[in-house]
């Protein structure tokens, strides 16, 4: 018995060895972030809260229209039927608006978390959901560090929803449909490292307005859609533990070592067999 | 003992037939309290999915936008494959480390392992909003290469084909087909070895599911070791799964269980409780060295650090020294009671992982309804129906006939 619990521990060994191995390689970079993706920039700052983009986002996308401005709670989530929502919060400088959609990650875990491909980061930047492909696991909703997919639990033919970033106005060279209309100015489309200039930029000129802060730059590996606020953005009820590093990279240790065990499992096994086959004794205690 | 092998003896097609008729017919009494409880709570769950199919999954589950997975998941998929590991530890340590002590054991886990292969993964399909794309990452037009969703389900479907391949032996049998009986006794090496690969990595990889939500599990349970705790938990949990369940085939299919094997059984009893000892003296070990490196001290003290304390230490901790204490004084009771609790163990730090410890944080807590637990007694009566109609025809917990045991 010794000696089977010495294999069985050598087995162990490999299986850990095998993840290790697999975690140092995660480190190794995917070259995604240096295309030119297309984001938004919104600016706490110059939204003035009055809720146009909600409206325009239901109608680009065919969703119930939002209830009259006045009515809605201070503080709302994303659901199957919104795919943005603008929030209130009392801050530290008074009322501050906050919008919510997908923040379209450099890296999204909820395209790594799928299984069908039907969540797709495109080359524009956009990450988009593709019904046809989609089996409704629900792996992405799970994986997504902001909770952004949201799922039609009531439907027999269930769709996942969340912001695409109105992928088919941007394939015709339009905007996004929020983008394009807000009377405030409070979003800029262009690609990633324009949008990263311009927030540098106001948060220069306009220091006193602007905590020296540009969310999304980093957050989970980077994302395309980017915030500036006039406070700490934990006031704004932005989840503030979200890891600079890309979700991804967190499953990339484990499914690197899967090759690795594939190879050294069943020859490591088929050798022990070998070895205790003539030995029919090992089983007695 | 059956003695006609229809294949062999009569060619012509009819006895087969014959022979098949018989053996879908009821065999033993219709009313036993097994029977009364179980009818009832199928036929509801029947109507219950008809109800999902219909309606939606909200229609009746408890499940939220921030916890998407729930009991299902947490219970069926995750908790039934672990216990379902009993199958792939067995194998290696009969086929891989020829112990031969443990071989009239095997059969009877290899069918428990593939059945709950079939039924609580088979759950997954319950629980996808869009069943009818299931076919998508099988056929290969769309690899999702990159999920370990993806790795997972392939994983479970080989695993079952390879599980198939060392159960078949015992349907030949059944059947009383010689020749296939002897290729399919030549496959079992292979299949075996595949399936041990396999199962390190899917048993690994439902840990690994879960590593992407790392700010949404409690940071008592998620490291970024969840996949090797796993792994190691599967093996206890699955021999604790197969101590417990020959006590119960021991009892309900006593006639069916030689002399011998009756036996034999005390021994197998001890020599598995130690090698629980030991791989939940390796996991608590683990376990303790993840909590010492994450330094989460301060978390110990808080209404989740006592359901953390009361896993590791009643649930991981007590069962461990019951198992060594049991075998050194040969006391297969209380190796029993270890099993058991043991099993309570695997099953709170799954849902720890999966359910409870998941969004413990949201506003709305997700408490699965009573339809949900309906849904999952289905899966498991339905499960064991099945499981007894096979025990009841093959030759699983019963010697193999004589022509059978040369090919072995
Ligand atoms: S925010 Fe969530 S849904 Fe949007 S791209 Fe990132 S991971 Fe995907
Ligand atoms: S629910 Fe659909 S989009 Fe989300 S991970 Fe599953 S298959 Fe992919």
């Amino acid at each position: 018995m010794t000696i089977n619990r010495r294999k069985f521990f050598k087995v162990l060994g490999v299986t850990g060895a095998a993840l290790t191995i697999g975690r140092e390689l995660k480190a190794a970079p995917t070259g995604k972030a240096d295309i030119e993706f297309r984001g938004v920039l919104y600016d706490s700052a110059r939204c003035k809260g009055c809720h146009g983009c909600e409206y325009d986002c239901a109608d680009a996308n065919n969703l119930p229209v939002p209830e009259p401005a006045k009515n809605m709670a201070p503080v709302r989530k994303t659901s199957e039927t919104k795919r943005t929502v603008v929030n209130e919060y009392n801050t530290s400088k008074g009322k501050v608006f906050v919008k919510m959609q997908c923040m379209h990650c450099n890296e999204p875990a909820c395209v790594a978390a799928c299984l069908t491909q039907a969540m797709h980061k495109t080359q524009a930047g956009p990450v988009i959901w593709r019904g046809e492909k989609c089996m409704g696991c629900r792996y992405c909703m799970v994986s997504c560090p902001f909770d952004i997919p949201k799922f039609e639990f009531h439907s027999p033919n269930p769709k996942i929803q969340k912001c695409d970033m109105c992928y088919n106005r941007l394939k015709t060279g339009e905007m996004p449909a929020c983008a394009a209309n807000c009377p405030n100015d409070a979003l800029f489309y262009g690609t990633r490292r324009q949008l990263m200039s311009e927030a540098r930029k106001r948060i220069v000129e306009n220091p006193k307005l602007y905590v020296d802060y540009l969310y999304g730059e980093h957050e989970a590996g980077g994302t395309c859609w980017m915030y500036l606020s006039p406070v700490p953005f934990k006031e704004l009820g932005m989840k503030t533990n979200i890891q600079k590093a890309s979700y991804p990279a967190l499953t990339k240790g484990f499914l690197y070592g899967v090759p690795t065990i594939f190879v050294l499992f069943p020859a490591l096994l088929l050798g022990i067999q070998q070895a205790t086959k003539k030995d029919n004794e090992t089983g007695e205690e | 003992m059956r003695e006609n092998y229809p294949l062999t003896t009569d060619n012509d097609g009819k006895s087969v037939w014959k022979f098949l008729r018989d053996e879908f017919k009821p065999k033993g009494k219709l009313f036993t309290p097994f029977n009364i409880i179980s009818v009832p709570v199928i036929i509801l769950g029947i109507i219950l999915i008809v109800i999902r199919f219909w309606k939606g999954i909200g229609a009746i589950t408890n499940l939220t936008q921030e916890v998407p997975w729930g009991l299902w998941i947490g219970f069926d998929v995750v908790t039934g494959v672990a216990f379902a590991g009993g199958a792939y530890v067995l194998t290696f340590m009969v086929y891989i480390l020829n112990m031969k002590k443990y071989h009239s054991i095997v059969r009877v886990t290899v069918l428990n392992g593939f059945l709950a292969y079939v039924f609580y993964a088979g759950a997954l399909l319950l629980d996808l909003g869009r069943p009818w794309n299931v076919i998508n990452p099988i056929i290969g037009n769309n690899f999702g290469v990159n999920s370990v969703l993806f790795l997972v389900a392939w994983h479970f479907l080989l695993y079952m084909i390879a599980q198939l391949i060392e159960f078949s032996p015992a349907i030949a049998e059944w059947l009383g087909a010689r020749r296939i009986h002897k290729i399919l006794s030549g496959m079992t090496i292979a299949a075996v070895i595949f399936g041990i690969t396999l199962s390190t990595l899917h048993q690994s990889g439902l840990g690994a599911l879960y590593l992407m939500a790392k700010e949404k599990i409690h940071p008592l349970w998620y490291s970024e070791f969840i996949p090797i705790m796993f792994f190691v938990s599967s093996i206890f949990a699955g021999l604790s799964m197969v101590i417990f369940e020959g006590t119960i085939t021991h009892k309900v299919f006593f006639k069916q269980i030689s002399e011998k094997n009756h036996h034999a059984q005390n021994g197998i009893i001890l020599g598995l409780s130690k090698i629980c000892a030991g791989t939940m003296f390796a996991y608590f070990f683990l376990q303790l060295l993840v909590f010492i490196h994450d330094k989460h001290w301060d978390l110990l003290n808080t209404p989740m650090g006592y359901w953390y304390l009361l896993e590791m230490l009643g649930f991981v901790f007590l069962p461990m020294i019951l198992f060594y204490y049991s075998y050194r004084r040969n006391n297969v009771l209380l190796i029993r009671i270890a099993a058991i609790v043991t099993m309570l163990g695997v099953i709170l730090n799954r849902l720890n992982v999966t359910v409870i410890g998941f969004r413990w944080d949201a506003a709305i807590r997700y408490v699965p309804s009573w339809m949900e637990f309906v849904v999952t007694l289905t899966v498991i009566f339905t499960e064991i129906w099945i499981f007894r109609w096979v025990i009841n025809r093959m030759p699983v917990l019963r010697d193999s006939p004589s022509w059978a045991k040369e090919d072995n």
